[in-house]
Order: C-alpha cells, then sequence, then structure tokens
C-alpha cells in the first residue's frame, strides 16, 4: 500500500521538509517528571495552532520502568495514534536500543551523549546532546536533577523542531500555574538546551512544525476531567468511589471542581458529599442508596471494580434504583494491563449482574461528550430509574484532547417520574405500575410524608406494589415490563452519529476513541478508492437507526478495540436477520488503534 | 378512623397499628419476631412518624424483618452483607432521617465484615441490629463466624474456629454505642433500642436471638436455654427522654451511672456490676474478653463514646440533605462555565 505511507522515505541528507506532519515520542523512566516536559511540547504546539494530541504510554509503575509519550502533529487535525514516531527523544538508556530499533528510517534520534554506545543505524538521523553538562551547570541537585534533565529536551527539540522559546514559556506558565521561580528556573535549562543545539548542532533532518490557525478558540483538556466537570453541571450529588487506575484521575477532577463550584463559601455548606469507599461494591453499594434516597449519585471506575458491582447491578436493575458508573477501560482479563487502552468491558457490562439483566450504556468519542454525558446520565438514570453505564477509556480518560469549548448544557435537569406526598394523595401510589404505558413507573423518596408513599425496595421477586412474590405471573409481567422499559431507553439515549456516503458499499460502526482512526482511515480508503459511510454507536441499547445503516450497505465493519468483537457480538444479536453483513475487525494489544490497522483490515476484508 | 371509638394515640397522633408491618414468615417463637415487636413499640412510644425512619437490612433470616415493621417507613433489602453501604448512601442523601438496620451473625460478622466495620469507622448515624443467632438458618443449619468453638450443630458437625464477637469488633472499629442484649429480655432491648436512637453515630445492638429450629440447643451460647441461665446484665438499662426530669433520686447514689446522650437524652444505668464503667474503652475490652473466656454473656451498654462526629456532619451538608437541593441549586452558572474553559484556552 504504497499510497497509504506514512514515513517519507528520505534518505538522510536530503530534506524536503516535513512540516506538522509527524510524531514524536518522549522516552523516559517513569516517575522522573517528564510528564510536565512532555506537556511543555503538546502545549506548545497547540498555542501554535497546530492541531496535537498527545498519548501517555506508561506503565503500573510509581518510579522507574519506561514510559512513552506520543505527540502526533497534524495539519491535517487527525488525532489518532500513528503507528510509527520518526522523532524520538531517546532519554531511557533502559529502553533506548529498542525505541532506535523501531524508528522508521529517516527517523531522528535526540538522546543523551554522555551514554557510551548507541546502536548503530545509518539510515537515521542522532543528535548527541551533553545532558549532564546542563545538569551540572543548572545548579540543582538530588530529585530535581531528574526534572532538569527533562528540560535539557525540551530546549533540544525547541530549536530542532523550530517551535519558539515564546511558545515554551507560555506553556511552562500554564503547567506551573504562574509560578514564577519554577517557571525561570525551567526556563532557563531549556534556553541553554536551546542555544548550545543552535550553536554545535547542524539539523540534517525534515521535520519541523509552522505556525497555524487551526486551535484558535480550543481548549485542552482530558476525558476525565470533561465528565468530572459535565456531572458536576449535570447536578451530581453524591459521590462514592474506590481508586482504580486509570478512573481515578476522574475523582481527582470533581474534588477539584466540587468545592469551587458547589460550595457556599459563606457558610461552608455543600450540594455534595464525596466518600472514599473501602471498596468497589461498597461504592455502587452507596450510590444505590444515594439514587434510591434523592441523590445524584455516581461512581468512577475500571474493569475490575466493573467485575465487583456485579451483583449490585442487578439489584439497581431489579429494584430499579438510579445511578451512574463511569467505566474508564483499561485492558483485562483481570489486572491485565492496568495502565493501557482498551473497549473490552462493552459485553460483560451491559449484561451486568445475573440473571436477566441488562444495562443501559453511554459510549462517548470525545472529551466533549464526556461533559455532555454528565448531564445525559444522570437524566438517564432518573428517568428510567435504573443504573447507567458511562464507558470511556484510557486514552480518553487520561490524555489530553484538544476540543471546541463546552457548551452550557442546554439539557435541563430531569429528575424522572417522583411523587411527592401530595401526588400520593391525589394519584395513589403503587411503585411498579406501568401507567404510562413505558416501562417506568412512578417512586416516591424516603421521607415522603404521606402515610401510603412508602415502597420498600428489594433484590426479591416483587408484585407491582413492591411487595414480596414468588408468583410466576408476577415475575413474568415485572420481567416483560423491564424489557418495555429497556426499548424505551433506546428512544431517549443519545443517538448514533452517521455518516452515509450515498456510493458507499461499505460501512464501518465503531464506537468510543476508535472514532479517531477511523475519521482518519476513511479518509485515505476514499482516496484510495474506497468510500465507506460510518455510524458511531453513542449508547446501547440502540434504536432503529443502527439497523437502516446495515441495510444499507453490503458489507458493514464494526471496528473496536478488544479481541472478541464484543459491539459485533451485540449487533448481530440485535439484528439476527441482518446478522450476516456485519464483519467484526476487533483488535487489542494496549496500544490506541491506528488508522494504518482500519486501513489495512479493511483492505484485506475486501480483498484489495 | 372512627371518632367514636376510643385508640391510644402517641404524641404524634398515631396508633400503635400503625406502626405494624406485615405478618411474619420466620419460624414461629424466632427470637426476630420479638425484636421486630419492640422495634414497633419503641418508635410508637418515641413518636416517630414512619415516615421518618427507614429500614434496611442484607440478605437472610434477620434481614427478612423489616417487612415485619413500620409498614409505613421506606425500607431497603439489600444485598448479602451489603446493607452499611446502602445505608451509607442514603443517609449521605438524606441525613434528616432515622435509620435502622437488620443484620444477622452471617450478614455481619462474615460476608458483611469489610462493610460492617467501615460503616463504624465513618460514624454512619443508624440503629444497627445484629440479630445473633450462630447458624445460617435460611441454608438450614450452617456454622456462622459467630458460632461457640466446640459447638455442636445437627448437620454441620463441631465447630473448631474461634467465634467472632460482634461486640469487640464494634468497639475496635470505633463505634461509640455497643450493646448487648437478648432477645427474650424486651425490656432491655427497648431501652437499649431508645437509647440508641438518640445515639449520633452509629449505635450497634447485638442481639442475641435464638434459632430456635437450627440452634437451641441448650449447650449452645445462642440458645433460649444458655441465655436465660448464663445473661449476666452489666446494669440496669433506662433511658429517659430529653423532656423528662431524670430521678437520679430514685436510685441509690453510686449505685447508679446516668450518660447524657447529645439530643439532651439520659440513659441511666443501675449497676448490677460494682465496676463497670462503660465510657471505659480498655475496661470494656477486658470485660468482653473475660466473658468470652468464661462463656459468660455480658448484657447492657458496653461501651459508649458520644464524642465522634459522624459521616453526614463532618460533610457540611445543607440542612434539608442532598437530596432536597432543588435542581436550579445543582447546575452552577453558565459564567462559572466560561470562566473554567478561559482556563483550558
Amino acid at each position: 500500500m504504497e499510497a497509504l505511507q506514512i514515513a517519507p522515505q528520505t534518505a538522510v541528507g536530503e530534506r524536503p521538509s516535513v512540516v506538522n506532519d509527524f510524531s514524536i515520542v518522549a522516552a523516559t523512566a517513569n516517575g522522573t517528571g517528564s510528564q510536565t516536559a512532555n506537556l511543555a511540547i503538546l502545549r506548545a504546539l497547540f498555542k501554535m495552532g497546530i492541531p496535537v494530541n498527545g498519548k501517555n504510554i506508561f506503565p503500573s509503575n510509581i518510579q522507574g520502568l519506561p514510559t512513552w509519550y506520543h505527540i502526533r502533529v497534524s495539519h491535517e487535525g487527525y488525532v489518532a495514534r500513528r503507528h510509527t514516531s520518526e522523532v524520538l527523544i531517546a532519554f531511557n538508556a533502559a529502553t533506548v536500543n529498542e525505541d532506535i530499533r523501531i524508528l522508521p528510517p529517516g527517523g531522528i534520534c535526540i538522546y543523551n551523549e554522555d551514554w557510551r554506545s548507541l546502536p548503530q543505524r545509518d539510515d537515521i538521523v542522532t543528535y548527541g546532546i551533553p545532558v549532564n553538562q546542563f545538569v551540572r551547570d543548572s545548579g540543582f541537585k538530588g530529585k530535581q536533577k531528574d526534572y532538569i534533565t527533562n528540560m535539557v529536551y525540551v530546549g533540544a527539540v525547541a530549536q530542532l523542531l523550530e517551535i519558539p522559546l515564546q511558545k515554551i514559556e507560555e506553556a511552562l506558565e500554564y503547567l506551573f500555574n504562574g509560578r514564577r521561580k519554577l517557571i525561570d528556573s525551567n526556563m532557563g535549562v531549556v534556553k541553554a538546551a536551546f542555544e548550545w543545539v543552535a550553536a554545535n548542532i547542524e539539523k540534517r533532518d525534515p521535520y519541523r512544525v509552522a505556525e497555524m490557525n487551526a486551535t484558535e478558540g480550543q481548549i485542552m483538556i482530558t476525558g476525565n476531567e470533561a465528565g468530572a466537570l459535565g456531572s458536576v453541571y449535570g447536578g451530581a450529588t453524591f459521590v462514592a468511589w474506590y481508586p482504580i487506575t486509570p478512573s481515578t484521575s476522574f475523582v481527582d477532577a470533581l474534588n477539584d471542581y466540587l468545592p469551587k463550584l458547589r460550595r457556599d463559601p459563606e457558610t461552608g455548606e455543600r450540594t455534595y458529599a464525596v466518600v472514599q469507599s473501602e471498596d468497589e461494591l461498597a461504592a455502587i453499594g452507596m450510590i444505590l442508596g444515594a439514587g434510591w434516597a434523592g441523590a445524584r449519585s455516581l461512581t468512577a471506575t475500571s474493569g475490575p471494580g466493573i467485575s465487583l458491582m456485579a451483583e449490585f447491578t442487578g439489584l439497581g436493575y431489579f429494584a430499579e434504583i438510579p445511578a451512574v458508573i463511569w467505566d474508564v477501560q483499561r485492558v483485562g482479563p483481570s489486572t491485565g494491563l492496568p495502565t493501557r487502552t482498551g473497549q473490552g468491558d462493552v459485553l460483560s457490562t451491559y449484561y451486568l449482574g445475573h440473571g436477566d439483566t441488562k444495562n443501559v450504556i453511554l459510549l462517548p468519542a470525545t472529551v466533549r461528550e464526556c461533559f455532555d454525558f454528565g448531564t445525559t446520565s444522570f437524566n438517564l438514570a432518573e428517568q428510567l430509574q435504573t443504573p447507567v453505564f458511562v464507558l470511556s477509556d484510557l486514552d480518553l480518560g487520561m490524555n489530553n484532547w484538544m476540543s471546541e469549548p463546552f457548551e452550557f448544557p442546554t439539557e435541563p435537569i430531569n429528575r424522572g417520574k417522583v411523587l411527592t406526598a401530595q401526588d400520593v394523595q391525589e394519584k395513589g401510589f403503587a411503585r411498579y405500575l406501568d401507567i404510562d404505558g413505558d416501562g417506568v413507573g412512578y417512586r416516591t423518596l424516603p421521607g415522603n410524608e404521606h402515610p401510603l408513599g412508602a415502597w420498600f425496595a428489594r433484590g426479591t421477586g416483587h408484585n407491582e406494589k413492591a411487595v414480596y412474590s414468588e408468583r410466576s405471573e408476577d415475575w413474568v409481567n415485572n420481567m416483560a415490563r423491564l424489557q418495555r422499559k429497556f426499548d424505551t431507553a433506546r428512544q431517549l439515549v443519545p443517538a448514533p452519529v452517521v455518516d452515509v456516503v450515498p456510493e458507499a458499499k461499505v460501512g464501518i460502526i465503531a464506537y468510543g476513541t476508535t472514532k479517531f482512526a477511523v475519521d482518519e482511515a476513511r479518509d485515505r480508503l476514499a482516496a484510495n478508492g474506497l468510500p465507506t459511510s460510518f455510524l458511531r454507536v453513542r449508547a446501547l441499547p440502540v434504536n432503529d437507526s443502527v439497523k437502516e445503516f446495515v441495510a444499507q450497505h453490503d458489507r458493514v465493519y464494526v471496528v473496536e478495540l478488544n479481541r472478541d468483537g464484543q459491539m459485533h457480538n451485540i449487533l448481530q444479536t440485535e439484528m439476527p436477520e441482518l446478522a450476516a453483513r456485519l464483519h467484526s475487525l476487533a483488535y487489542l494489544d494496549g496500544m490506541p488503534l491506528t488508522a494504518r490497522w482500519v486501513v489495512e483490515a479493511i483492505m484485506a476484508q475486501e480483498g484489495k | 378512623m372512627d371518632s367514636r371509638r376510643t385508640v391510644n394515640v402517641n404524641l404524634v397522633g398515631l396508633s400503635k397499628a400503625d406502626y405494624n408491618g406485615s405478618a411474619s414468615t420466620l419460624c414461629q417463637g424466632c427470637g426476630h419476631n420479638s425484636i421486630a415487636s419492640q422495634i414497633i413499640q419503641v418508635a410508637y412510644d418515641l413518636s416517630i412518624k414512619p415516615q421518618e425512619i427507614i429500614k434496611l437490612s442484607g440478605i437472610g433470616c434477620s434481614s427478612k424483618s423489616p417487612a415485619y415493621f413500620l409498614g409505613q417507613s421506606h425500607g431497603f433489602n439489600s444485598l448479602h452483607g451489603r446493607m452499611p453501604s446502602i445505608a451509607t448512601g442514603a443517609l449521605m442523601a438524606n441525613h434528616t432521617l432515622k435509620a435502622i438496620g437488620v443484620s444477622g451473625d452471617g450478614d455481619t460478622a462474615s460476608i458483611g465484615m469489610g462493610q460492617f466495620k467501615h460503616m463504624m469507622r465513618r460514624n454512619v448515624r443508624m440503629v444497627y441490629i445484629v440479630e445473633n443467632n450462630g447458624v445460617y438458618g435460611l441454608t438450614k443449619g450452617q456454622f456462622s463466624a459467630t458460632a461457640d468453638e466446640g459447638q455442636e450443630l445437627k448437620y454441620a458437625g463441631s465447630n473448631e474456629l474461634p467465634p467472632i464477637d460482634i461486640c469487640m469488633e464494634a468497639i475496635m472499629a470505633g463505634c461509640g454505642f455497643v450493646a448487648r442484649s437478648f432477645s427474650g429480655d424486651a425490656k432491655q432491648v427497648r431501652e437499649l433500642l431508645k437509647a440508641a436512637l438518640s445515639h449520633r453515630g452509629t449505635a450497634v445492638l447485638d442481639i442475641i436471638s435464638p434459632c430456635v429450629t437450627f440452634n437451641n440447643l441448650d449447650s449452645s451460647t445462642k440458645s433460649y436455654g444458655y441465655g436465660k441461665d448464663h445473661e449476666e446484665q452489666l446494669h440496669d438499662i433506662g433511658w429517659v427522654a430529653p423532656q423528662e426530669e431524670i430521678m437520679i433520686d430514685d436510685y441509690e447514689p453510686g449505685e447508679m451511672k446516668v450518660v447524657e446522650m447529645h439530643d439532651g437524652s439520659h440513659i441511666q444505668l443501675r449497676k448490677l456490676d460494682q465496676d463497670y464503667d462503660p465510657t471505659d474503652k480498655m475496661g470494656a475490652l477486658h470485660r468482653l474478653l473475660w466473658a468470652q473466656e468464661k462463656q459468660e454473656f455480658i448484657t447492657g451498654l458496653i461501651y459508649y463514646d458520644g464524642h465522634r462526629q459522624n459521616l453526614a456532619e463532618s460533610s457540611h451538608l445543607p440542612a434539608a440533605g442532598l437530596a432536597s437541593v432543588p435542581a436550579e441549586q445543582l447546575r452552577p452558572s453558565a459564567a462559572s462555565l466560561q470562566e473554567i474553559m478561559a482556563g483550558l484556552l
């Protein structure tokens, strides 16, 4: 697939410039403060108006294990991971051999020249930097030396790629929150390296950046921060959680935003509470207890936590208690790859709970959707009186993404069908009676003052009045009503985003962050003579528009980040009559999906 | 209500029947039914509206019993061993409610030990009753973790493991109201329940409640026969409502201890055991260990400390509770979002 070649095959010495279209990877050791250096580069590029995306590929470790930070710059605005990075910042002696081995021909390597030997390759450009000298000259001691080491590569990269120092300084001002002393000391090292490279290194590679105007007015934020912020504006009142990567920063963000936005500065009174529970079983128990008593409650977790929440999810589904569970997916089974991204919880979460349990799931792909689903998730949970899951992933949750600024929610806060004492007096009350034919009963909250206003929440079989029942008829009626409610959910959840290309015979279905690889892949496929349509599922259960999409195309590829094609599985079950048109393209290696993988997989299937 | 009939009502105008639940489906003679009756009596006596109470449970015989009292209260029969988390969430959403939880020894001391201890550590304001019979009833007669060492059961054989003492666990977890009683001692159960409802944190009542079907051999410390013969009351207990005067003069000085609760009510402990001081943590633990050694069971208020803040208090919640915050106060202003967005540019 020559036309799809991403890295230019340029011999060393030739230099048709490659401007704003390559990837950088910084290889460092975890816990050395390299994150600040990486974010400084990312942010400087962003403020140069160039579309960028940063992805932290990090280990489950506090200190010492290798970590790689990928920055993609793309004048075309692509933000999916690239399969290769042309610019290597080799600052981890432990991984340098492998890092250099996988560098594409024509790539460049910026390394610490104090190291004795580097693997020899004559098809790359290497730039040695006397890192130890800069560190010595900086006057920093101990732990600070590590941090300063990273600022050396910031300066070197800025010089080599032509990032103005001013942009680096602005980035550091942002990252250090205006703390002048920190900014100045770091900038001192950046400048020294910047100037040393200018004076001592002759640039022998084609990669550089140039200012654009493509990020004007945009923000940069992680999905976890966006989801937390959206939940605050969605009216979250109660949060219970247990720390787990990669969802922890979601709650960190809540703990950051809630006191600023929902605490009375005079009385200190709060319209929220956050409890760190003893485990995920308690976390979901607490949010269900709070949901039952009238709070808008949420927890954030990841795969192992979801497994622990299975029994309570069934109770929430069956007793019909609203609650919101954010699952920032990582790679399983078991502990798996706890710091890597995937989409492996779709099937298990859809059916989480024993017996005939089925759950409503939201599938955000962008930080904007994380924000918007903050309101949507609570509204759906209370309208449908059921636990609602939001399946994000590590790539979306923990990495920084560009976005248009979030708009103030237009969706009003909807508390669903809740009866006051007055309502009970006027209309009577039977908890699970399907008055409206949508499968959703009316509920009362504890504290309702009417003598007939109480009901007994239970996981045992019950009749329409929530009274214990083992009668077969009651069981069948109740489960049929729950199914009716699930069908109501199809119409209430966010609709898919559909782009139908009239002449396309091939359709692609994806969800979550694989969107970005698919967006890019579709452009390449189209350029290769294969136009495709695209439907992005944003929630489960799906509605008829997905069926229509599948029916409109000869072959539909379901692209996802797991081994078994979980969404493919669900969609085939939803539309058995169209199952033969659905083809699974599932792959998971712990890394965000690349456009190249999507293109190659579809071309292979299409016999091209 | 027919005005010509005379019906006794309490201070909130309710009759005792207003506090009833549905008919019990537990075995005849089960100690749990007696406890349910005392809960009804106490709620009536204290003139608490059923609507101000939530009743919670886990899974097991004991956990069925909330259906058998306070039919006008909201209830939540949750999962095995997980009632504390449901209660914690519910009381954070609405801390103005009074909560009565009913659990069993399996629900609390085995599957639910973690949540039980963390609830007390957080000092969630609720009355947590353990109907303790040392045996699994619904699954027909397995040992629970509170069963006595060396105890014999028909199907399960002999228990080789030491028992978990729920009161000791409660004290160690920081619980400020730890009491033990016997389901056959209606008066003591009532007085302890009243005091427990006044306590502003977690109040644990470990009530030995014999299983008439699977664990009522006189050799078991959790049988009726054993309870009657070996109950050693630490004190004769009386609870006095805040508005009543305390009649200290009724008792001989030196034989009585008055413990003031945070709401102004008092517990009068008429001493049977001269050295016993329920505010002495070390003493309480020592007494429990001693009793365990002797296979005695001591009853009464074993430990009391009313000083700790409860979870709702330390959370600075709005007076009416989080569940009552109106929608317009839940969503911060558009201007505040704009400001945050500007900071992320």
